[in-house]
C-alpha cells in the first residue's frame, strides 16, 4: 500500500480493506462448477474425485452441472475422437465467460497411447488449456493438484486485463 | 460333439462345404457364400445352434474372410454342451465384396454386420439399414483393411469429408 | 364426447454428452407424447481404433490396451486376452497364478456390480448418494490393487503365462478382512434398497426382455440371467480353475429392471464364496511361466472367452507365426448388449429409457473400442 490506512480500534474488527482484484477473484475461484464432460476412463477418477475419500468440494467444485450454459470450468477428462470433436468445440463456445479448461490424462493431452486413425491427438488443437494433467489415468489427488493451481493462476488474474471484459472484440 | 455336426454338415450339404481345415483350435467348416443363409437355417432350427456369439472379417492379400462364432444356449442342461462352431466364408472379390445377410436369422448380426460393414467395407445384401457406425459416411478409407496405414490425421484434415448439417 | 387429438411426432436427441447415457452414447429418439416410438442407438463417439493399433504391438505389449477396454473392470480383460493366447501358443499358467487371477477377478466382478447398482441409481434420480457408498466400499478395493500392481485403474498385472509380480507380504489376511465387510455392505445395501417403494414402481415391469429374444440377440452376462436363462460361461466352458470351487449361478424370472438389480446383488454373494474359498486354498510357488517378451505362437486362429462382470467377453486371435498379431477382433460385451435396447424400449417413456440403459450397465470404452 502507498499510505498507511489508520483504522480505530474499536472498528478494527469490523472494516476489512482489500482490493476489487482480489475480491473478485477470491468469489471466482472458491467456486468454479465444472462440467460433467467424462468421455472415457478418466471420467471415472474425476467421480473418484468428487467421491467421499478425495473430496472436492472442499475446494468448492461440487456441483457438477450438466448444461454448458452453467458451467464455467470444462474438465476434459477422456479421449476425444474425432467424431466427438466438433461437438467439444460447440459445447465450449456454448459455455459464458469466464471459463477455464483443465486437460485430464495423456489422452486429452496429446492423444496418449491411442496415436491411431480416430483419435484427435491433444484437444488443445481446438480449444485452449489452462492446466494440463498429466497420468494415463492421473490419481484423484492429481486433480486436485491441477484445481489448485488452477485457482491460483485465477489469483493472478486482474479485472483490468481480462479479455472477457475489454473493448475491442476478441 | 462338434465333430459330429461337422460330419453331418458335410453329408447333407456337400456341394457347400468347402473345406473342413485340418489342426484348428475350434471345429471350422467353410461355407460357399451362396449357400451361407440354408447352412445357417438348417444350424439354427433343426441342431439347435440359437446364439450367434460375433462375426468377425479378415483381411488377406488374395481374399476377405468372415467368420461366424455359433453357439448352443439352450433351456436343458445338455444343449449348453454344443461347443463352438466356426464357420468360414471365403470373399474372393476384393474390388466389390459382399455377403448375404443372416440378421433375419439371428438378430444379433444386424449390428454386427454394420460394424464390419464400417471396417472392411463389405456389403451385406438384404440388411435392412447398412450405414457406418463407428466412423462418419465421407471418412476416407475402410479401416482395418490391410492397405490403409495407420496414420493420424489433424482436425483440419478430416473437416472436409464430415457430413453438413442437416445430418444425423 | 370425446375428442380426438391430433398429435405429431418429435424427433429428440439425448446427445452424447448427457448426464444419463453413461459414457458418450448417442439415441435419436422418436416420440409421441411421451411415448417412445423408436430409437436409433450412434455409437462411436469413443472408437479409438484399438483392433487397428493392436496389430502394430507384439502381444505382450498389446496387454495395456486391453486394459483399456472395459475401464471399470480392467483385470477381466486382461485375463480374457490371458486366456486367448494362452489357448493360442499352448501354454499353462502355474497353480498360483490361477488363484491370484481368481481373486483378483472376483474383486473385479464384485466392484463393477457396486458400481452398476450406484450408477443405476443415480439415474433414477437418488442423486450421488448410492454413488457415494458405492465410492467409499470401491476405494478399499483399489487400496488392494494398488498393492499388488502398483496402479489403481489400469494395472497391467495378468500377462499371458501368469502374472508380473508375486503377492506382497500380508496380502491374504487383509483380503480376508476385506471380504468380510463386503458381506455386511451388500446387507446393508440390501436393506436400503431392495423394499424402496419409489424403487419398486419405477422398476418393476419397465423393459421387460423376454428369454427368446435374449437368446436371439446374443445377450449374456447379468441381463440374460434375469431373464431366466441359466448360461454362464464358467460353467459352460470352464476356463482357468472355476471347476474347483462350489458356488451357484442365480437366475430370476422377470426380466425387468428390478431382477436385473437383484440379480447383480445376488451375484456379489456368489462372488464372496468364491472368494472365501480360493483365499483358504492358494498355493505357493512360482506366478510365471517363462514366456518370451516377444511371444511368436504358431500359425492359427483361437477364440478364447470368459464370462466376464457384463457378460461374454472374448478375444479372436489370429496369429501368422510373427510376434505381433495378424488380426485382434474383440467380441464386445456391452456392443452385442445394446443390439437389445430398441425391443425393449419401444413403448415406454422417455424417463425409463434412462434406467432401461442403466441396468443393462454399459461402457463405452467397449462398445466402440
Amino acid at each position: 500500500m502507498a499510505e498507511e490506512l489508520v483504522v480505530p480500534p474499536e472498528l478494527r474488527r469490523n472494516i476489512l480493506i482489500t482490493t476489487v482484484d482480489k475480491l473478485y477473484n477470491w468469489a471466482r475461484r472458491s467456486s468454479l462448477w465444472p462440467l460433467t464432460f467424462g468421455l472415457a476412463c478418466c471420467a471415472i477418477e474425476m467421480i473418484a474425485a468428487s467421491a467421499s475419500r478425495y473430496d472436492i468440494a472442499r475446494f468448492g467444485a461440487e456441483v457438477f452441472r450438466a448444461s454448458p450454459r452453467q458451467a464455467d470450468l470444462m474438465i476434459v477428462a477422456g479421449t476425444v475422437t474425432h467424431k466427438m470433436a466438433p461437438q467439444v468445440l460447440r459445447l465450449y463456445h456454448q459455455m459464458p465467460e469466464p471459463k477455464y479448461v483443465i486437460a485430464m490424462g495423456s489422452c486429452a493431452i496429446s492423444g496418449g497411447i491411442f496415436n491411431s486413425y480416430a483419435v484427435l491427438q491433444g484437444v488443445d488443437e481446438i480449444i485452449p488449456v489452462d492446466v494440463y494433467v498429466p497420468g494415463c489415468p492421473p490419481r484423484p489427488e492429481a486433480l486436485l493438484d491441477a484445481l489448485i493451481k488452477l485457482q491460483k493462476k485465477i489469483d493472478r488474474q486482474s479485472i483490468l486485463s481480462v479479455p472477457w471484459y475489454r473493448r475491442e472484440k476478441a | 460333439m462338434s465333430e459330429e455336426v461337422l460330419q453331418l454338415l458335410k453329408e447333407k450339404f456337400p456341394e457347400a462345404v468347402v473345406e473342413i481345415p485340418e489342426g484348428t483350435k475350434d471345429p471350422t467348416a467353410v461355407i460357399r457364400r451362396e449357400n451361407i443363409r440354408e447352412v445357417a437355417l438348417f444350424l439354427r432350427d433343426e441342431i439347435g445352434f440359437n446364439y450367434l456369439s460375433f462375426m468377425a472379417g479378415v483381411d488377406y492379400p488374395e481374399r476377405f474372410e468372415v467368420v461366424y462364432y455359433l453357439y448352443s444356449m439352450g433351456r436343458e442342461p445338455q444343449r449348453s454342451n454344443l461347443g463352438p462352431l466356426a464357420l468360414k466364408v471365403y470373399v474372393e472379390d476384393k474390388a466389390n465384396p459382399s455377403l448375404p445377410t443372416v440378421s433375419d436369422i439371428w438378430p444379433s448380426a444386424f449390428q454386427q454386420e454394420q460394424e464390419i460393414y464400417d471396417m472392411f467395407g463389405i456389403t451385406f445384401e438384404g440388411h435392412p439399414d447398412l450405414r457406418r457406425i463407428f466412423m462418419w459416411e465421407g471418412f476416407p478409407g475402410w479401416p482395418l483393411r490391410k492397405d490403409f496405414e495407420n496414420r493420424t490425421f489433424t482436425f483440419q484434415e478430416l473437416e472436409p469429408t464430415r457430413p453438413k448439417p442437416p445430418y444425423w | 364426447m370425446a375428442v380426438a387429438l391430433k398429435t405429431q411426432e418429435i424427433v429428440l436427441n439425448m446427445g452424447p454428452q448427457h448426464p444419463s447415457t453413461h459414457g458418450v452414447f448417442r439415441m435419436v429418439l422418436t416420440l409421441e407424447g411421451e411415448t417412445i416410438v423408436d430409437l436409433k442407438p450412434v455409437y462411436g463417439y469413443l472408437h479409438r481404433g484399438i483392433e487397428k493399433l493392436s496389430e502394430g504391438r507384439s502381444y505382450l505389449q498389446a496387454v495395456p490396451i486391453t486394459d483399456r477396454l472395459d475401464y471399470m473392470c480392467a483385470l477381466t480383460n486382461e485375463f480374457a486376452y490371458a486366456v486367448a493366447v494362452e489357448k493360442l501358443a499352448d501354454i499353462k499358467p502355474p497353480e498360483r497364478a490361477e488363484y491370484i487371477r481368481v481373486i483378483l477377478a472376483e474383486f473385479t466382478r464384485i466392484l463393477n456390480h457396486m458400481m452398476a447398482i450406484g450408477f443405476l441409481f443415480n439415474d433414477l434420480g437418488a442423486y450421488f448418494t448410492p454413488v457415494l457408498y458405492a465410492f467409499r466400499a470401491r476405494e478399499h478395493i483399489l487400496d488392494l490393487f494398488e498393492w499388488v500392481s502398483g496402479s489403481r485403474m489400469m494395472p497391467n498385472y495378468i500377462r499371458p503365462g501368469g502374472v508380473a509380480g508375486d503377492l506382497p507380504e500380508g496380502f491374504i489376511p487383509k483380503a480376508k478382512k476385506l471380504v468380510d465387510h463386503l458381506w455386511k455392505f451388500a446387507d446393508e445395501l440390501d436393506t436400503f434398497l431392495s423394499e424402496n417403494e419409489i424403487f419398486l414402481q419405477r422398476a418393476r415391469g419397465v423393459g421387460v426382455l423376454p428369454p427368446d429374444v435374449a437368446i436371439a440377440y446374443g445377450v449374456t452376462g447379468p441381463v440374460l440371467r434375469a431373464s431366466g436363462v441359466k448360461y454362464d460361461v464358467r460353467r459352460a466352458e470352464p476356463y482357468s480353475i472355476y471347476d474347483r470351487f462350489d458356488f451357484e449361478i442365480p437366475t430370476l424370472p422377470n426380466g425387468d429392471v428390478y431382477d436385473r438389480y437383484m440379480l447383480r446383488l445376488l451375484e456379489w454373494k456368489q462372488s464372496l464364496r468364491i472368494l472365501e474359498q480360493a483365499l483358504e486354498q492358494i498355493p505357493d510357488g512360482p506366478v510365471s511361466e517363462k514366456v518370451p517378451r516377444r511371444l511368436r505362437p504358431p500359425k492359427g486362429e483361437v477364440y478364447g472367452r470368459i464370462e466376464a462382470p457384463k457378460g461374454e467377453l472374448g478375444f479372436y486371435l489370429v496369429s501368422d507365426g510373427s510376434d505381433k498379431p495378424y488380426r485382434f477382433k474383440i467380441r464386445p460385451t456391452s456392443f452385442v448388449n445394446l443390439g437389445v435396447l430398441r425391443e425393449i424400449t419401444v413403448g415406454h417413456k422417455v424417463a425409463d429409457v434412462v434406467i432401461i440403459l442403466g441396468s443393462i450397465d454399459i461402457t463405452m470404452g467397449e462398445v466402440d473400442r
